[in-house]
């Protein structure tokens, strides 16, 4: 019996020596999108990510509602770092519009964004553990991830979608007693995270599956366009907040995070050596931070801008986040173009699977520091 | 050397029609006239100067010597990645625009991004990939464009030549309407 096939579709030869796995999309292992790999024994020879399981149209979306109104859905792709999602939004309808930002409101954003950053990175981080089978460091970041998200809930009322920053500052002040207990929060937080070093970095069976695995090399990681984590990790040194500083963080004192070896350990101690730089962010924006002031520049409703175009971008926790927001004099943005580090970071991956061990796989998928979400937008 | 570009212009941000805010004048910075004038010096008329603001220029040109001054960005100028690649759909000149925010790592200029752009002919009944809706595509120059590029060819119908694969990256693999980013695909209920 012959069997009669579809055109366009092959069987595989017995004799094939490739096999074609799907990983996801409902596969946890994968977030929400599929990798598809082919292996020839334990070996990777190519991989092709498929994302887009959950697009949802945000820029199709923002160009049918007006510059207030786009804030809530805008922070839709990436909740956990919803501040840092619209900072390039606030900054550039702020650049069209051409208001001026009260000095207060600026540090008030600096210090919102910096826990906003740790909230994302330890959820991350969570993830990070629990694939790879280290169930300690999933509990620990989500336990710890409780005290940012209180700070969190107390300077904007929500603890996870905040729509804190608004085109003009932020939507509403500190509360009165915010400074202390940030302040206190942050000391013990600090000596919380340096925790993880004995418990997570430090641990011989995590060096040994992250430590060269993966490799991209500072050539490639700037070839691929590769941000954040993933381009820091491969000793190129560059940060938004150093090398175009925004609002206030030209004021401030930190330091940028670099390391030389370029594998998937350097990708996962990056961010965690960046959240311990967001404690010194923060304690020093709370010492310089205007004791009064306003911290909002109300608006006309359904403000208008003249025919301009602006590209501004922030340093989220995923790399380089930048808005391209194009106005032809209507209250409703005309073109709305979302740039996001989880996007440009997916290049990488096709390139550092191949010739890997399929076991190295989730390793490298997640020190990528990957949101499927924020890269389907 | 600085024959194109004054040293002063006018700004173009005028906020409010309602309220007539005054216009002065304000210095360019120089380094983004700085490498506006390599690229003016050079490619003469090819390349129209569209702004220069702190940090961003924004350069346009044709699609047939975009491959050129790509190139020239490239080896001569240290541009070494690609930010972002939007589409911008405009039904009334019947065009559809794509700008390439081009930024570099090099640390002598890894604040500026420099936006640059170029038209393609906009069919009123699109048929993606077969119609002359087309680009040359810049992936053999910059790497990185490879998924931004795929994006644009599906959410606009920009099918781009020499692209190695241009197959639907976050739509669904069935999607028979308009490309979605098109000002002519509605959203229900809207």
């Amino acid at each position: 019996m012959v069997l009669k096939l579809p055109p366009g579709i092959k069987l595989e030869k017995e004799d094939d020596k490739i096999m074609t796995l799907n990983v996801g999309p409902q596969h946890p292992g994968s977030g929400h999108m599929r990798i598809i790999v082919k292996i020839d024994g334990d070996y990777i020879v190519s991989c092709d990510p498929d994302p887009g399981y959950v697009h949802r149209g945000e820029e199709k979306m923002a160009e049918y509602r007006n510059y207030i109104t786009n804030i809530p859905h805008l922070e839709r792709p990436v909740i956990h770092d919803s501040c840092n999602i619209l900072y390039p939004y606030c900054l550039g309808v702020e650049e069209i519009l051409g208001i001026e930002v009260p000095e207060r409101a600026k540090y008030v954003r600096v210090i919102a964004s910096e826990l906003n950053r740790c909230v994302y990175t330890l959820y991350w981080l969570a993830i990070y553990g629990i694939f790879l089978g280290h169930s300690t460091m999933f509990m620990w970041p989500a336990g710890d991830r409780e005290l940012l998200i209180d700070l969190l809930e107390k300077l904007s009322g929500a603890r996870v979608t905040h729509a804190y920053f608004v085109p003009g500052g932020v939507r509403n002040d500190m509360p009165a007693n915010f400074e202390d207990v940030c302040l206190r929060q942050i000391n013990y937080f600090e000596k919380r995270i340096k925790q993880y070093d004995s418990i997570f970095y430090s641990n011989p069976i995590l060096k040994s599956r992250t430590i060269n695995t993966g490799v991209l090399g500072k050539k490639d990681a700037i070839r691929l366009g590769s941000t954040g984590s993933v381009l820091r990790a491969s000793g190129v040194d560059f940060d938004i907040r150093k090398k175009e500083p925004y609002d206030v963080y030209d004021n401030l004192d930190f330091q940028t995070n670099v390391l030389k070896s370029g594998d998937s350990y350097a990708r996962s101690k990056l961010p965690w050596l960046d959240m311990l730089e967001s404690c010194r962010i923060i304690r020093n924006a709370l010492e310089k931070i205007p004791k009064s002031g306003s911290v909002r520049v109300k608006l006309k409703p359904n403000p208008k801008a003249g025919n301009v175009e602006t590209y501004k971008r922030v340093e989220s926790g995923r790399g380089s986040l930048g808005m391209h927001i194009i106005s032809n004099g209507k209250p409703e943005p005309y073109r709305v173009k979302i740039s996001v580090g989880s996007f440009r970071n997916l290049i990488c991956l096709p390139y550092l699977l191949k010739g890997e061990k399929l076991g190295n796989m989730p390793s490298v998928y997640w020190s990528l520091n990957y949101w499927p979400v924020e890269a389907d937008r | 050397m600085n024959a194109n570009i004054p040293n002063k212009v006018k700004t173009d941000i005028d906020g409010d029609k309602d309220n007539e805010i005054e216009k002065h004048d304000v210095d360019l910075p120089e380094l983004e006239k700085d490498i506006a004038n390599k690229l003016t010096d050079k490619f003469d008329t090819k390349i129209k100067v569209i702004f220069i603001k702190k940090n961003r220029i924004k350069v346009d040109t044709n699609k047939n010597n975009i491959l050129e001054i790509a190139k020239f960005i490239n080896q001569n100028l240290k541009f070494d990645h690609v930010e972002s690649v939007s589409g911008v759909d405009y039904p009334d000149q019947n065009e559809i625009e794509v700008v390439y925010h081009l930024g570099s790592y090099d640390p002598s200029i890894s604040n500026q991004i420099l936006a640059l752009s170029t038209r393609t002919i906009r069919e009123t009944t699109p048929h993606p990939g077969f119609d002359r809706t087309r680009l040359p595509s810049l992936r053999d120059i910059f790497y990185s464009v490879e998924f931004h590029e795929r994006e644009c060819f599906e959410m606009l119908g920009v099918y781009f030549e020499n692209h190695p694969d241009n197959r639907r990256l976050l739509l669904p693999e069935d999607w028979a309407d308009l490309p979605p980013l098109r000002k002519d695909f509605k959203i229900k209920g809207r």
